[in-house]
């Protein structure tokens, strides 16, 4: 492992735009951290720490020179990898008909993702999966991803949602990225524990002024890291936890939650692994030239079921158990993994606190056996 | 069922790329069913499909619907697609002229299995549009005569007025060992046939439970019944197969929308062997 002085954090930045990467980092925004271009290190959100709980979010904003010092806001990398309105195709009416009118080749843009939470390298994984893992996959997806970098951020404190201990994917990042950091800033020290994590980020370190760790740094690190896989504010056990789900298709719980549950959405757009879509269809004035979009969509919305003879999941409580159904039972037939990496943004958004961990934990500690298993 | 799929035509990079091709022919069936043949030589080359398979079909501007295929697999540069005027797309789509173009790309999803049928007998069973999916199947048995057993096609519409392809239906019957059977809802002055649900058709046929196979595929609540009738009659569930409905935008696995349960009915399905979905049939609201 090896040492990169807060001050040469700009030179990581150079290293990655001589590289033609476009940087996309943390920046703080509207009282929240979101997603957008970093073009130097005083970009990123100094001092700014999350406090989150159910249904609340506040970004604090202390004298440290943190860079990393919040956990997760509400977008992730989706929002780049698969994003929240795409253009399938134009076309033109002609005649009697139409013909697709090939867009001046635009190349899919080439990003560098810096600050990706271990949990959120999960997500992607799990994004790889649904967009490139079977029969078909989806181009745009494939070239943004395949030219990403992925420069991760290691947490060394949990926010009031996590949970991702449980789910297996933090809070150190073990693979998938290219360098993964942890920010060491107390007692007058500021710098990064770097772990190199492919050739590329070999390569990107060797333009980045930087030393090798000393023992003592890097067990500081990895204290951190300890201490806040220890310090998880949540859990949610897995164990058994698909068939669990299918057993209780009709438990009351999912009464209750559906009495407090707005179908607002808000956790489908927020969760990193949410992938539904629907698409918008749309002409000009004179009706010459249409155009077809793809959007985010979510389970939640009052037509996304909707056939001939009317709408399949008619109530809040259908929905919901959809929701958390396919995120904790189906998506291990589907994808072959949990379709959650414990970020707990799904929590901290949802607008009355409905907290995914604690619906499961219920369900299990008042579980009915139906004849539906 | 995945190397079936192998003959799929469309670039996988273009999964949602729609294809432009020429409306030959518009045939009314009953008041609010229609038949588009389809003008398929050209952009998308030698397109080939499996019984069972759907569409996407897009109207300019409008918006696209999955629609099943419901031509014979083996007739080349032309298809078929019955579609129930319903919904915006399919409303537009009945406004469609011979000469028109619309968009089209697929096919998509999983097929009715031919070869578990060789040998055995055939039991088609359907209500309303369902038949249009099965149609291929039907066309497919035809072909190969000799290699099945008998063939009976059970089939229920609302009423006289609202059946399906008459004409063909006719001349199935006319088929060497094959028992059509039809029977409406609500009869008129003209209908001499059989009244009531399409389960009720079963008591008039002799199923030999061990060795038939069975192809369901209508109304959500008609398979349902018709599954209990066919457990009652002893016919083992592997041997049944049944196509599910659900709302989907891409076709491709992609969306979402079509979820049904742990499956995605547009890859897994629509066209599932019925052990894979029974515990499913019974969860409401899936």
């Amino acid at each position: 492992m090896v040492i990169i002085g807060f001050t040469h954090f700009d030179e990581l930045l150079s290293a990655l735009r001589k590289r033609d990467y476009t940087v996309i980092g943390p920046v703080a925004r509207d009282g929240a951290i979101a997603l957008d271009v970093i073009l130097s290190a005083s970009d990123l959100p100094k001092g700014c720490h999350d406090e989150q709980q159910p249904g609340s979010y506040f970004l604090r904003h202390e004298e440290d020179e943190a860079i990393f010092g919040y956990v997760v806001g509400p977008q992730s990398w989706k929002k780049y990898l698969y994003p929240p309105r795409l253009k399938l195709f134009s076309a033109k009416r002609e005649g009697k008909g139409f013909e697709i009118v090939s867009d001046s080749a635009t190349p899919s843009p080439k990003y560098a993702f810096l600050g990706v939470r271990p949990c959120e390298i999960g997500a992607i994984k799990i994004n790889d999966s649904v967009f490139d893992g079977g029969q078909y996959s989806d181009a745009r997806y494939v070239s943004t991803r395949k030219d990403a970098c992925v420069i991760a951020v290691n947490c060394t404190r949990p926010a009031g949602n996590c949970f991702c201990v449980s789910m297996n994917t933090g809070p150190r990042a073990t693979h998938a990225f290219d360098l993964a950091l942890t920010e060491i800033c107390e007692n007058g020290t500021h710098h990064f524990v770097v772990d190199v994590g492919s050739e590329l980020g070999q390569s990107i370190l060797e333009d980045v002024t930087h030393r090798q760790a000393e023992k003592n740094e890097i067990e500081r690190a990895l204290d951190l890291l300890s201490t806040s896989a220890a310090g998880m504010c949540k859990s949610l056990e897995t164990e058994g936890l698909p068939q669990l789900l299918n057993d209780n298709y009709e438990h009351p719980e999912w009464d209750d939650v559906a009495k407090r549950c707005l179908a607002c959405a808000n956790c489908t757009m927020v969760c990193p692994t949410c992938f539904c879509s629907t698409v918008d269809d749309i002409t000009d004035l004179t009706g010459d030239h249409a155009e077809r979009w793809r959007r985010w969509d979510s389970c939640f919305t009052s037509d996304f079921t909707k056939i001939a003879g009317g709408n399949i999941r008619m109530s809040t409580r259908t929905r919901y158990r959809q929701w958390m159904m396919h995120k904790l039972a189906h998506w291990h037939d589907q994808f072959g993994t949990s379709g959650c990496v414990g970020c707990g943004r799904c929590i901290t958004w949802c607008p009355v606190g409905i907290d995914i961990t604690h619906e499961a934990q219920h369900i299990r500690e008042t579980s009915i056996s139906t004849i539906n298993s | 069922m995945k190397d079936e799929l192998a003959n799929r035509s469309l670039p996988m990079s273009d999964a949602m790329m729609t294809y432009p091709v020429t409306i030959r022919k518009v045939i009314w069936e009953n008041d609010d069913t229609f038949t588009l043949t389809l003008d398929m030589n050209g952009t998308l080359g030698e397109f080939s499909f499996l019984p069972g398979q759907f569409n996407m079909l897009y109207v300019y501007g409008i918006g696209e619907a999955a629609i099943s295929i419901s031509s014979d697999p083996s007739r080349t540069g032309t298809l078929d697609h019955t579609i129930h005027r319903v919904g915006t797309v399919t409303t537009a789509l009945s406004q469609k002229k011979r000469g028109d173009v619309i968009g089209v790309r697929g096919p998509y999803g999983s097929s009715w299995p031919l070869d578990v049928a060789q040998k055995r007998d055939v039991c088609v069973i359907t209500g309303g549009i369902g038949l249009a999916p099965l149609r291929p199947v039907i066309y497919s048995l035809l072909k190969k005569r000799d290699e099945y057993g008998r063939i009976i096609i059970l089939y229920g519409g609302r009423s006289p007025l609202d059946l399906l392809y008459r004409v063909e239906l006719e001349r199935w019957e006319d088929a060497k060992n094959v028992e059509v059977l039809v029977t409406v809802d609500r009869g008129d002055s003209s209908w001499k046939g059989h009244i009531g649900v399409v389960t009720s058709l079963l008591s008039y046929i002799k199923l030999d439970s061990r060795n038939t196979i069975a192809y369901v595929c209508g109304p959500e609540i008609m398979m349902k019944y018709t599954i209990d009738e066919l457990e009652r009659r002893g016919l083992p569930l592997d041997r049944v197969y049944l196509s599910m409905e659900r709302n989907m935008k891409c076709a491709v696995g992609f969306c979402g929308h079509c979820q049904y349960g742990p499956t995605f009915i547009c890859k897994d399905g629509p066209v599932f062997p019925l052990p894979r979905i029974r515990p499913l049939l019974d969860r409401k609201e899936l």
